[in-house]
């Protein structure tokens, strides 16, 4: 009993560990960089990891490094983050479903749901004789593991490295590139994916690169609510 | 560190907090007991294109036109994988193709 178990799990491993090395790729290289820049702000490596185990929300880190060398304001912090972190909102949104029956495991899927393992899990289909639940759960465990172990590395090791990994960090844009790729592959998807592209372009060019996010967000969501009848098959 | 050890942990908390309120809300919202509206799963359904769409965008923000390289390692990069993609649909052979590209651009020639 134990022993099919253990072959299940391992099973849902191998068949989630492909999926993720784009994501080993940037995120060790991303999570570094964290750690470095942690280091010249003066927090060593427990400060760094501690944050990326914690609070685990990439770009929000690198904005709270500012937020941690000025004058002490915890509520401007929490709205800060809660704004950088609105886009998680809509992951939500869209995992209800997936995410359903999967018992306390399922909190963890929650926490953890970041950009990168968002992306994956709601693109990839779970592979004919996989455990759905531990599928999801590698997925969110090895993005998780990925980050925070590169922000220790980046830490540890500081500017020791001597390897030049610049555009190592475009592997998560090409990752973000493939699954919309893979998204408008299905003719019911194209619509929705070009309204996402263009609202999100437009939203950078009015707003500009700092605040493009939740306008984004809403334009979005009203032209897939307006569409609705267009959309929905 | 500018700040003590007690005002840090509280930053690091709030952030946090922010972070997983973001996360959890939709799933404190619509609990699986009850079924969802269903202009909330229509959202669920639409929104994954959509929002891959605003990655791609999001990851491309800081990408200057104007500035030399132009955004051209990036568009050269991208145009690749949509290449690769279609010939051979291979997930991990588009992503790797197009981040190798992109490497060799920003590293040798658009230096």
């Amino acid at each position: 009993m134990e022993l099919t178990k253990n072959k299940n799990r391992l099973h849902a491993l191998g068949a989630a560990f492909p999926l993720t090395i784009p994501v080993l790729t940037g995120f060790i290289v991303l999570g570094m960089t964290y750690g470095v820049l942690m280091q010249t702000k003066g927090y060593g490596v427990l400060w760094a990891v501690l944050m990326s185990a914690v609070a685990f929300c990439g770009s929000m880190q690198f904005v709270a490094i500012t937020l941690l060398t000025a004058a002490f304001d915890p509520l401007a912090a929490f709205f800060l983050s809660l704004m950088v972190n609105a886009r998680h909102l809509f992951y939500g949104l869209s995992m209800l479903e997936k995410y359903k029956g999967l018992g306390k495991l399922r909190v963890f899927l929650i926490y953890t749901l970041c950009d990168e393992t968002f992306s994956i899990a709601s693109s990839a289909l779970v592979p004919e004789g996989v455990d759905r639940k531990y599928f999801y759960f590698f997925i969110s465990l090895l993005d998780y593991f990925y980050w925070v172990f590169g922000t220790f590395l980046g830490s540890v090791l500081g500017g020791v490295l001597s390897f030049n990994t610049k555009g190592l960090d475009f592997a998560l844009t090409a990752l973000f590139v493939v699954l919309f790729l893979e998204q408008m592959k299905k003719e019911e998807n194209r619509l929705a994916g070009m309204a996402g592209l263009i609202c999100a372009a437009a939203a950078l060019a009015v707003f500009g690169a700092e605040n493009l996010v939740i306008p984004a967000m809403i334009l979005i969501v009203v032209t897939l609510l307006s569409g609705r009848k267009l959309l929905c098959r | 560190m500018p700040l003590s050890i007690t005002q840090t942990l509280i930053t690091i908390a709030a952030i946090t907090l922010g972070a997983m309120a973001s996360r959890f809300t939709p799933f404190l919202l619509f609990p699986e007991s009850k079924k969802p509206p269903k202009v909330i799963s229509y959202l669920g359904q639409v929104l994954p294109p959509a929002m891959m769409g605003l990655l791609v965008v999001y990851c491309l923000k800081n990408v200057s036109i104007r500035n030399s390289p132009h955004g051209i390692p990036e568009l050269i990069a991208i145009v690749l994988i949509v290449v690769l993609h279609q010939w051979k649909s291979n997930v991990l052979l588009s992503i790797g193709g197009g981040t190798i590209a992109y490497i060799l651009l920003v590293q040798f020639i658009f230096v």
